[in-house]
């Protein structure tokens, strides 16, 4: 498990990581959420042992990052911001190399371990390029399959899906999810929708501080529109008059239009404001092509709990 | 203990690219350039390698900061040192082995002069215990400036920035022993700490180490150049890494 407790990074007068705590157990996946400079970055440095905290410590299974931080560091398996490689390596060599640094030994193992990587990272077809001559994507593969490489108890990758398309994207968040259930997964992004694909937990960073710890329905929970009724009409012409009707429904808030949007939201959350919405569409024979109770809007909790850090 | 590892990876990213073959060949060229040009070689009528080993402080002055400067550098601006310090590798590793990579590097490029010395044993009967000894010489000054060179690269992100310090800080301690240094300390500073400084220079040292005459005092001396530069380069990386 992991434990970080009072973690802080001051650069001179700038905090930029103020004062974390938390714990995560084996089979957790964490999502890092929140603006650029929100500090998730440079929390991950930390936890990786790259940077020294200015006050703070990160224990990995009991094992403290800064005084025995080899022990700690061989648990970790890390993809860095950007998923730097030398460039002149090929990823082979470049594998074998972060293999044997990571004391898997020469010979059967490091061979195995590498060929396991790198078919869940399907990089068959690159093996023995030059890093430098690959696309963007596949360097991000190169960057996930060193840090898979050993199999590691921790995961902590920045921006894992970072550059990649839709469907490497998705077959990272499959790659994620597929780890056994006994590893910690830490993934810092800016795709609200990963978050809810992913994650088991969200942190949501703002100003180097902890603005929300919670799980993705949670989050979601937080947000206005979560149980408001969207209403999706095929004609706009009659829009007003709808709006009108919907208003007057005593668990009714309000409406919100937006062309052939229709956004009906609560009172209270009690679930019952659909079955009545849903009734009236029926009878009064409106133009309706689909009505849903909506989950939530991720960006617009996002907006709220992170506002004011890019004043 | 995985100072192996990272020597391999190292001497390996040398060969990868351009760089050896290119730093090889100039060094190979300058050396005897200098050597039967400047040095007279053939004029002198000796049988000796005096002339070839005298200009190597100089030429080290402007080829090892070529080696030196991408050793952090180039790793900070790519991010790759981030990569690297997260390995579960040991900082005197990656710091020794780094090091040792462009020193094995610098003596590889050292052996390849060998020609020269097939040459002045054809030519006549030179003491090869006497240049063996200047060979040894020759290479531990040439870890000392790459001592210099990787606490300069150290320091800066920018690889140009890292070769002209560590070509200025070389040539200062070149120089050490020189009047125009010396003088600047003369007038303020007790004779001891002058001398000091004078005892400092790479040319006091290798002077003695170029006419074959290897002394531990020498040996200690390179050597604990060589510590005393990776130590320090060893600190500045805990101090500008967050940069």
């Amino acid at each position: 498990m992991i434990e970080v407790s009072h973690l802080t990074k001051e650069y001179g007068p700038f905090t930029a990581v103020d004062d974390i705590s938390f714990e995560l157990v084996p089979g957790e996946i964490l999502g890092f959420l929140g603006p650029n400079g929100a500090g998730k970055s440079t929390t991950m440095k930390m936890l990786t042992g790259f940077l020294r905290p200015s006050a703070g410590t990160v224990r990995i299974w009991g094992c403290d990052m800064w005084k025995d931080s080899l022990t700690a560091q061989s648990r970790i398996g890390y993809l860095p911001e950007g998923a730097p490689a030398w460039e002149e390596m090929t990823p082979l060599g470049f594998l074998n190399f972060v293999g044997e640094a990571r004391g898997v030994v020469a010979g059967r193992d490091l061979e195995s371990s590498v060929s396991r990587a790198v078919s869940i990272m399907s990089l068959e077809s690159v093996l023995h390029q030059k890093i430098e001559t690959l696309s963007k994507g596949f360097k991000r593969r190169v960057g996930l399959a060193q840090a898979i490489l050993h199999d590691p108890d921790v995961l902590i990758l920045d921006e894992p899906t970072d550059g990649l398309d839709p469907n490497q994207k998705h077959q990272v968040r499959e790659m994620i999810k597929g780890l056994s259930k006994d590893k910690i997964v830490i993934v810092s992004t800016h795709i609200l929708e990963e978050v809810t694909a992913v994650c088991s937990r969200v942190m949501v960073l703002s100003e180097g501080r902890i603005v929300s710890d919670t799980t993705p329905a949670e989050l979601l929970e937080k947000s206005d529109y979560h149980g408001a009724v969207a209403i999706s009409l095929s004609d706009e012409s009659k829009a007003d008059e709808i709006v009108a009707t919907l208003g007057q429904l005593v668990g009714v808030r309000e409406v919100m239009t937006d062309g052939q949007q229709l956004v009906v939201f609560p009172v209270t959350d009690d679930g019952r404001l659909f079955p009545e919405v849903f009734e009236l569409t029926q009878k009064s024979h409106w133009p309706v092509d689909s009505v849903h109770v909506e989950k939530g809007r991720l960006d617009e909790v996002f907006r709220r709990l992170t506002e004011g850090a890019d004043r | 203990m995985k100072l192996n590892v990272v020597v391999k990876r190292e001497l390996q990213s040398y060969f990868a690219t351009p760089i050896a073959y290119v730093f090889i060949v100039v060094f190979l060229v300058l050396s005897s350039v200098f050597t039967f040009y400047l040095g007279n070689f053939f004029e002198r009528q000796q049988a000796d390698l005096i002339p070839f080993f005298s200009f190597h402080p100089w030429l080290y002055l402007f080829l090892v900061p070529a080696i030196s400067m991408r050793l952090w550098s180039e790793e900070r601006k790519t991010g790759t040192l981030e990569l690297l310090m997260t390995l579960p590798l040991s900082r005197r590793d990656i710091v020794l082995g780094k090091f040792l990579a462009a020193w094995i590097f610098a003596g590889l490029s050292l052996l390849l002069t060998f020609p020269i010395w097939i040459t002045v044993n054809y030519l006549g009967d030179p003491d090869n215990g006497v240049i063996f000894a200047s060979y040894i010489g020759s290479w531990l000054m040439a870890g000392g400036f790459l001592a210099i060179g990787s606490c300069m690269s150290a320091l800066t992100r920018s690889q140009v920035i890292a070769f002209v310090l560590c070509g200025f800080v070389s040539l200062v301690f070149v120089m050490a022993g020189f009047p125009m240094v010396l003088d600047a300390f003369k007038g303020w500073m007790p004779m001891l700490f002058v001398d000091m400084i004078a005892g400092l220079s790479f040319l006091t040292h290798f002077s003695a180490v170029s006419r074959g005459v290897l002394s531990l005092q020498d040996f200690l001396y390179f050597m604990s150049v060589i510590a005393v530069w990776l130590t320090a380069t060893s600190i500045v990386l805990d101090m500008k890494k967050g940069d």
